[in-house]
């Protein structure tokens, strides 16, 4: 079982030039939360979790995973892009199986993983599949799996879910809760679909408008499996919509 | 059956191609050109008649070959390294391109009578005028294909802790690949040409050598001979290539 990462931003502020997208950012995501981060159309949430893990290097301030500065070779973390990011040069199980390169995760333990998660995303039959050989969900799907084999301490997701169908998504949906219950990693999963994030999460942080900023971090305590109909889910969903409007 | 149809209308402009050539050369008996038969007879005969340059076509053929073969491996050997470190290390990028543009322009065969003049008409001379032909093609497709790495690929490197070092051999280089398969091509088209043109000027053996001594005796058949070999080889040696190409190109072209 992996341990999930406490992460703390203090004063976070991204520009690129002299447009200033996060405008010190001041939050503490606890170890094993799950956290939706949702937030108005082109407010900069991508930007958020790339300058959370220095893929952008930051303007100022500081971000913290256990209390230490962010350090990727030391750091267990995962990302899975909105964007597809599967390696055309390599299969399926090849792909999975990237990180843990990388991470020189023992042979044996590395196939044992690698089985595990192609099975969980349902790509077994395609193993030996090449990315171009796929449609958009399955490769998705393949980063999902290379991401979890990793067993990280903090998960990002940025809209990991976007291009699937709808079928798919609830399965990968339930499989997520599934996943972080099992492992007590720490998630944070960017959406715009609000239903989504109160589906999801069990909080919710919602960004403002551009220069963002934290408006609030909302708990959600609806208890799991949680019905999307019920009095409470909409009352929920309908009061992180009003917080998203900024007109 | 598409396949079929292909290949008929292939022979068929092959078949027309010959016609018209024997009907110009028939029209024309005490003229310069041979009949097509005539240049395939030359061609066959050649393999074992040293006339009239002294050695037979495969003596030629083996002479062209080491001369193209060890310049255009030595231009891949240096050419690809180089162009990927230039795409890779900013810093070696400012050091390495003044120089590299400068060179760039200068055509393979614009350095054979710098050749001649350092080198001889020896292997040496010609062999560097292919390996420059060679290195220029194999610099620009590596340098283009390392810097088509998509951000994406890298920061999924990034996220697992990869090194940079692994960053460039585990994600830049197999996404160069497809380029440098196809600066290896254009290497060898050019790396071909060059050789025969440095053969037609500087030589003692060689394709290019057999055609010019064909020339001054007027022997147009073999001339005609010594280009359809020249085209035969270019095109084995493209075969062989395109077979590395899917062997390396596991996952078909990206």
């Amino acid at each position: 079982m992996s341990r999930g990462a406490n992460i703390k931003a203090v004063n976070l502020t991204k520009k690129f030039g002299d447009l200033l997208v996060l405008d010190n950012m001041n939050f503490e995501v606890e170890a094993g939360e799950l956290l939706c981060v949702v937030g108005p159309t082109g407010c900069g949430k991508t930007t958020f979790l790339n300058s959370l893990t220095n893929l952008y290097q930051i303007t100022s301030g500081q971000i913290l995973i256990d209390d230490e500065p962010v350090d990727l070779k030391k750091h267990n973390v995962s990302y899975i892009f909105q964007e597809n990011s599967t390696m055309p040069w390599l299969t399926v199980e090849e792909n999975i199986r990237f990180g843990l390169d990388i991470k020189k995760v023992a042979e044996k333990e590395k196939k044992e993983r690698v089985e595990e998660f192609m099975e969980i995303v349902g790509l077994t039959p395609y193993r030996k599949f090449f990315p171009r050989q796929l449609s958009a969900s399955m490769l998705q799907r393949v980063s999902i799996a290379r991401a979890f084999a990793t067993k990280p301490n903090l998960l990002l997701m940025d809209e990991p879910y976007a291009q699937l169908d709808i079928e798919l998504r609830y399965k990968l949906e339930d499989e997520l809760i599934k996943l972080w219950e099992a492992t007590g990693t720490t998630v944070m999963f960017i959406t715009h679909n609000i239903e989504e994030a109160v589906y999801l999460g069990r909080k919710i942080l919602i960004l403002t408008n551009k220069p963002t900023t934290v408006k609030t971090f909302l708990d959600n305590p609806l208890p799991r499996p949680r019905d999307i109909a019920s009095e409470e889910f909409v009352k929920l969903r309908n009061q992180v919509t009003d917080l998203i409007k900024w007109w | 059956m598409k396949e079929k149809k292909y290949t008929l209308i292939s022979i068929a402009a092959v078949a027309i191609f010959l016609i018209i050539w024997q009907i110009c050369a028939a029209m024309n008996p005490g003229g310069m050109l041979p009949t097509p038969v005539a240049v395939v007879k030359a061609f066959f005969l050649k393999f074992t008649d040293k006339n009239p340059d002294g050695a037979t076509m495969l003596v030629h053929l083996g002479a062209s070959l080491k001369v193209a073969l060890s310049g255009y491996l030595i231009g891949l050997l240096i050419g690809i390294p180089l162009g990927i470190c230039m795409a890779w290390y900013k810093k070696f990028d400012w050091f390495a391109r003044p120089l590299f543009d400068l060179i760039r322009p200068v055509p393979g065969i614009a350095w054979i009578p710098l050749m001649i003049i350092l080198f001889g008409i020896g292997l040496l001379s010609k062999s560097m005028v292919i390996f420059i032909s060679s290195f220029t093609a194999c610099v620009i497709n590596s340098y283009s294909g390392i810097k088509q790495t998509e951000s994406v690929h890298l920061w999924v490197g990034q996220i697992y802790g990869a090194s940079n070092t692994t960053q460039l051999f585990k994600i830049a280089i197999p996404t160069a690949l497809p380029m440098i398969m196809t600066g290896m091509k254009a290497a060898l088209g050019t790396s071909w040409g060059a050789l025969i043109a440095a053969e037609l000027l500087a030589s003692t053996k060689g394709l290019g050598f057999m055609i010019q001594q064909s020339r001054g005796l007027m022997r147009v058949d073999i001339i005609i001979a010594g280009m359809a070999m020249i085209g035969i080889v270019g095109a084995l040696l493209g075969v062989l290539l395109n077979l590395l190409e899917k062997l390396v190109l596991r996952g078909g072209r990206w």
